[in-house]
């Protein structure tokens, strides 16, 4: 059982529901990315979403473009964000999701990267724009490795799709609120409980929402729906409006209790 | 697993994308089992673009160069200038076949942004092109082109405000009106069904060269000279002729300023396989697999991926694939002009170059692929030979 499928077994025996952040590691430092991920822990994160920046991000929104900019001009490589991992468990047991284009895992190497990443205490992968036709190696490789493997479900995925995502996920299903990139939004979509509906139907894993959500009233609202929320980019946006601050860490915490509820 | 190319292609798409891909790739089956609309696509190819395009025996350079007999294909006369409006006219139907009444597409010189916006005047189709900034200061007469045309011309600030960043902006416009928009893509790449969609739209060059050169030398040719890009005049061109074993096919990449990462575009000499912009192919990528930027003195040619199809007819060898540098070009560029009368596309003038290297006899039919007529690079060409 990995840390992710732990935390969702416990959070449902409690009847609680997930909070997962996502950030991009390397923005604004790697050390920093170590210590908001710590920050974040204690701020009642459930699972990290741990992203590794590329150079062409297809699906993202200009909020996380700018954290991917700011990250490459640091020079940091799938083996930092590795890294990063390593230190945050020798003071943490916070559930990891490795989340990246294909390109940079394929370089490296599937076989390499599986074990690279147990290794350094990942507990699962997601790859964007690995669709679940193409991912037959990436699946039995990491999961040989005892890692999860993440895919998306979209509101365009026809029910057919659905079912081949849901069997190919295991952790958890990221369903995506709605068509689009990553950013934040004013209302959810309409339609999301149809949807989460209808993934329902196909699979007993734990679907985690993302794609737009921003403010706590969102999260309360996915969290009537389903079991976990992912906040991406509100995150990502407050990381970039106090980077350089002292108290950037305390602030993204606040921010991160903000959003749960809590503050 | 289907859209490969051996081992090469696929779909490697954010899930949102998966459904229009699937929905395109029904539509053109469709289309395809229809007389309709090939007799449609026909008319508009003969009666709009001006085909089919001569296959013209260049006698004043055959005879400086002894290169063989050489002919070129004269892709630079259909309308908008280049082979671009094979595609778009093809594509252009399907989108209006599938209701959609938005088009967008990206554009690194223009040529395909113009003939995307052509093709959308001509079909009443709303019209959006993603274009790089520093592509739209470049080609700033191609931008006013496309806005006469109708079009809303976007800059694109982002990465290295170049063609593949305008791909990149392109897919997420695509991904967020998903439901509307059709996406005209200009090249051999991107998911299935785009490759083999585009590559069956540009096979009409290929089509048309074998009828007009058994009329003109009552035999096939002997060899096949196109740049690659994306790779599309160059699959147009070949896909006919890859069973014909004994036609050796030559595919020439931009070498840009030399061989150093970063100078180039020739993604066989100095890439990898890897995943960009959602295929397997060819790119030119770092020891992180973050894809790097590239030179070309051709903005048609600057760009990281090569098409899936060119991968795997680059790895079984059936195609050659070398590269021509800047200088050799633009010396290419100049002597076309001053021999034969004809300026052509600075992409095309890379075959042109690659042909004059090649020790063929003069009994050898080889076969230019002049993908692309050079007035759009006329100011960059005129600037470059200090002449501005």
């Amino acid at each position: 059982m990995t840390r992710i499928e732990k935390r969702f077994a416990q959070l449902k025996a409690a009847g609680r529901k997930a909070f997962i952040p996502y950030i991009t590691a390397g923005d604004p430092t790697l050390d920093l990315t170590r210590d908001l991920i710590l920050a974040l822990d204690g701020a009642g994160a459930d699972v990290i979403e741990l992203g590794v920046p590329f150079s062409d991000p297809i699906a993202d929104g200009p909020v996380i473009q700018r954290a991917t900019e700011r990250a490459l001009h640091n020079r940091v490589r799938l083996r930092d964000v590795l890294r990063v991992g390593a230190e945050i468990r020798r003071q943490s047991e916070i559930p990891l999701l490795l989340f990246s284009y294909y390109n940079p895992i394929l370089h490296y190497g599937l076989e390499k990267l599986a074990r690279d990443a147990v290794d350094s205490g990942f507990d699962g992968v997601l790859a964007t724009d690995l669709t679940v036709e193409e991912s037959a190696d990436f699946i039995r490789i990491m999961r040989a490795a005892g890692l999860n493997t993440v895919f998306l479900a979209a509101p365009t995925s026809s029910p057919e799709r659905i079912r081949k995502i849901t069997a190919a996920c295991t952790g958890f299903v990221y369903a995506v609120s709605r068509t689009g990139v990553t950013g934040e939004r004013n209302e959810l979509s309409a339609t999301l409980r149809g949807f989460l509906q209808l993934l329902r139907r196909h699979t007993d894993s734990p679907i985690a929402v993302g794609f737009g959500i921003s403010r706590p009233e969102h999260v309360k609202a996915v969290w009537e729906e389903a079991d976990g929320a992912v906040v991406g980019s509100a995150i990502v946006r407050e990381i970039e409006q106090n980077s350089g601050r002292a108290d950037l860490v305390d602030r993204v915490a606040a921010f991160t209790k903000w959003l749960r509820g809590e503050a | 697993m289907k859209g490969h190319f051996g081992v090469y292609g696929g779909q490697y798409v954010p899930e949102t994308l998966m459904h229009p891909l699937e929905e395109l790739e029904a539509a053109y089956v469709d289309a395809q089992n229809d007389p309709d609309f090939h007799a449609r696509l026909d008319y508009l190819l003969r009666n709009y673009s001006g085909r089919p395009t001569p296959l013209y025996h260049a006698a004043r350079l055959t005879e400086n160069w002894k290169a063989g007999k050489i002919y070129l294909k004269r892709e630079d006369l259909n309308h908008t200038g280049a082979h671009k409006s094979n595609n778009c006219l093809g594509q252009g139907l399907l989108a209006q076949r599938m209701g959609k009444k938005r088009v967008i597409a990206e554009t690194g010189a223009g040529q395909h942004g113009v003939a995307t916006a052509t093709v959308s005047a001509l079909l009443g189709l709303e019209c959006e092109i993603y274009m790089g900034e520093e592509d739209i200061r470049r080609q700033e007469l191609n931008v006013f082109r496309m806005k006469l045309l109708g079009a809303r011309v976007t800059p694109v600030a982002s990465g290295s405000k170049t063609l593949k960043d305008a791909i990149n902006e392109s897919m997420r416009d695509w991904v967020t009106n998903v439901r509307t928009t059709y996406y005209m893509l200009g090249s051999v790449l991107g998911p299935h069904p785009y490759p083999l969609m585009v590559r069956d739209f540009q096979s009409v060059i290929g089509l048309e060269v074998r009828a007009q050169i058994v009329e003109k030398e009552g035999r096939l040719p002997d060899v096949l000279v196109a740049c690659v890009g994306g790779g599309s005049n160059a699959m147009g061109l070949f896909h006919t002729f890859v069973p014909e074993a004994a036609i050796r096919m030559i595919g020439v990449e931009a070498g840009g300023r030399g061989p150093k990462l970063g100078d180039h575009a020739a993604r066989f000499a100095g890439g990898e396989p890897g995943v960009l912009h959602g295929t397997f192919s060819y790119i030119l990528q770092d020891e992180d697999g973050q894809v790097v930027p590239t030179h070309s003195v051709s903005a048609g040619l600057d760009y990281p991926a090569v098409g899936p199809e060119h991968a795997t007819l680059h790895d079984s060898g059936r195609v050659e694939y070398t590269s021509i540098n800047d200088d050799e070009a633009l010396e290419a560029f100049n002597e076309l002009s001053r021999l034969e009368g004809i300026i052509p596309a600075l992409e095309s003038a890379h075959a042109v170059a690659q042909t004059k290297k090649l020790r063929l006899g003069a009994d050898q039919l080889v076969v230019i692929n002049l993908s692309g007529r050079g007035d759009k690079d006329v100011n960059e060409v005129a600037r470059l030979m200090g002449k501005l």
